[in-house]
């Protein structure tokens, strides 16, 4: 469904260091740094498949979104999207495809969310009964039937987003990116969209790319994380994988009253507290039953909990792994 | 096509989401007429002789030049056009399956035409209450007035498609402020929008003529106010279509190469 091979892509930056007498001698000469947003970047999505893209701000990623919609045009490399080349048959392709920028609006200020609709409804000549369909199918899943005659610059950030996912959706696209669609939301409106989107992919096997900084997207959503750095893929596999790569250190919070127990070979201590510990074990060297009668023996536990390392965690050791 | 007549319902129903603006829009264009049209008057009657319209052919010029004010006006309020380039929501609309020129285009041209249909009849009707030497007169016979309708389109297409040419200079330029100020400058002045052509010196005036600002306001003005007729109308009208094709088409060429290397801002 989309193949990306080999693709480069570099910007050129106009920099100066700060200050009035350098902004003056920008005025006269300027230096550039060049940037490589992707470099020889290759993977392929299949039709139907749900896949995470992550990585660190400035990594590349919107980068690459925007080469598969079409908007920017890579420097070297080829990406052929269900047949085309987006960036070379613009028109033809965004039609099949469904975008939501989660840093921006697709839809109209100042007027009621069903105008939008209407007019992208006449933008992509969608025929009425396909917009009546899906118009009602996306409506009654997300429970919104009363935002559609709100004017979107009244709805709350959360209401707007889900409009934002209907709004990409209307015209049967059979690819749908998303790019960073739970940014700025509260936990409720969070869960409600990664269900939406789950939902979505199952129900009408739209392929979806998701870009992410919320871990728990990818943990809701994806089997599949491509993780990029510095313009390079540096993983590609399952999240299942992914995780048991990155540590498998189990996570102990302990409560305790009494002396501070000390630490056995095999335990790290993250954070100390009054009366409270957390502390991250290497299971290899030490199992959980045995850490947790060993500090049972230190001190008087009040409370333990156990959890495995957290994706965050996770993913920040693997930036740090990879050095991005 | 559809989508472009949507475009148009979109921003008429804008427009009128804001009545203040309306209102205000109305009072503005009839007291700026009315205050010309006084200054005029004092300059007629300390040396009518030198001017090379009459008084009544003037308060026409101004009249008419308020209706249609924003119809002809180069720098207009399309602050979605510049917010596209300059904050990176061209991303959005790059991915809809149309061109951007078309698209930009009729954003643009429904944005004036919205404002002006709600806009310029009131003034019209203002203008034609006010009593004589100030009101406007019209002096068309119908074959003119067609004409001088086609003219004012053709004005209308020719404003547009040099807008449209501003807009895609500032993929190359991020300081938007400065370029509509210029282009204001120059549009205003070299249309006739300031003082009418007619009275520009000899010399500069036959440059003037020639310019692409010729075709915007002052061709439709000059017709209704009767300082062209004849064969001259259809002379003028031709002019006004050539200035329209020959921008139109340096702007769809300019838009392809521009959309080569387009860098979304912000991310």
């Amino acid at each position: 469904m989309i193949e990306f091979k080999n693709i480069s892509k570099t910007y050129k930056v106009a920099v100066r260091e700060g200050g009035m007498k350098n902004a003056m001698k920008s005025l006269f000469t300027r230096n550039y740094k060049t940037i490589h947003a992707l470099d020889d970047v290759s993977f392929q999505i299949g039709e139907g498949e749900m896949v995470g893209y992550i990585g660190p701000n400035g990594a590349g990623k919107s980068t690459t979104i925007k080469i598969m919609c079409g908007i920017l045009t890579p420097d070297s490399g080829q990406c052929v999207i269900d047949g085309r080349i987006p960036y070379k048959e613009r028109i033809a392709h965004v039609q099949q495809i469904g975008v939501v920028f989660g840093q921006r609006s697709q839809l109209w200020w100042d007027v009621p969310v069903i105008d939008s609709f209407e007019l992208i409804k006449d933008i992509y000549r969608i025929d009425d009964k396909t917009y009546r369909r899906n118009l009602n199918d996306l409506t009654d899943l997300l429970a919104m039937g009363d935002l559609l005659k709100t004017p979107t610059r009244n709805l709350s950030l959360g209401q707007r987003m889900r409009c934002e996912i209907v709004a990409s959706l209307l015209h049967d696209p059979k690819i749908l990116f998303l790019d960073e669609p739970t940014i700025g939301l509260d936990a409720v409106s969070k869960i409600s969209i990664r269900k939406f989107i789950k939902q979505v992919n199952e129900d009408r096997k739209t392929t979806v790319v998701l870009t992410t900084h919320d871990m728990q997207d990818i943990e809701a959503l994806t089997e599949r994380v491509i993780l990029i750095g510095k313009g390079k893929i540096l993983l590609d596999g399952k999240y299942n994988e992914l995780r048991k790569r990155a540590s498998n250190d189990k996570t102990l919070d302990i409560e305790y009253s009494g002396t501070i127990p000390e630490l056995h070979e095999g335990m790290k201590l993250i954070k100390a507290q009054e009366a409270q510990m957390t502390i991250s074990l290497n299971p290899d060297i030490m199992s959980v039953s045995e850490a947790i009668s060993y500090l049972a023996s230190h001190t008087t536990l009040m409370d333990v909990s156990v959890s495995d390392i957290s994706a965050e965690q996770m993913v920040a050791e693997l930036y740090k792994e990879y050095r991005i | 096509m559809k989508k472009y007549i949507f475009i148009f319902r979109l921003r008429f129903m804008n427009s009128l989401q804001y009545r203040t603006v309306v209102l205000g829009g109305v009072l503005k264009g009839f007291i700026w007429g009315f205050m010309e049209i006084l200054m005029y008057k004092a300059l007629y009657e300390s040396s009518g002789s030198v001017f090379s319209m009459s008084f009544s052919q003037m308060v026409s010029y101004v009249w008419i030049q308020q209706v249609f004010m924003v119809l002809f006006r180069v720098v207009f309020a399309d602050g979605e056009i510049y917010s596209s380039i300059a904050e990176g929501t061209i991303a959005y609309d790059l991915v809809r399956p149309v061109g951007l020129y078309g698209w930009w285009f009729s954003q643009s041209a429904a944005n004036r035409l919205a404002f002006t249909i709600l806009n310029c009849i009131p003034v019209f009707l203002l203008a034609l209450l006010v009593p004589e030497p100030y009101r406007i007169s019209w002096n068309l016979t119908v074959g003119q007035s067609i004409i001088f309708i086609l003219s004012v389109l053709l004005a209308f297409l020719v404003v547009v498609s040099f807008a449209m040419l501003m807009y895609i200079s500032l993929f190359y330029i991020i300081a938007q402020r400065g370029v509509r100020i210029i282009v204001t400058a120059l549009t205003t002045f070299l249309s006739g929008g300031v003082v009418p052509l007619p009275f520009f010196p000899d010399k500069i005036r036959a440059i003037a003529q020639l310019l692409p600002f010729a075709a915007m306001q002052n061709t439709p003005l000059q017709i209704f106010c009767g300082n062209i007729t004849g064969v001259n109308m259809i002379k003028a009208v031709a002019f006004q279509a050539f200035w329209f094709v020959t921008l139109f088409l340096i702007g769809k060429a300019a838009m392809a190469v521009s959309l080569k290397k387009v860098i979304v801002q912000g991310g």
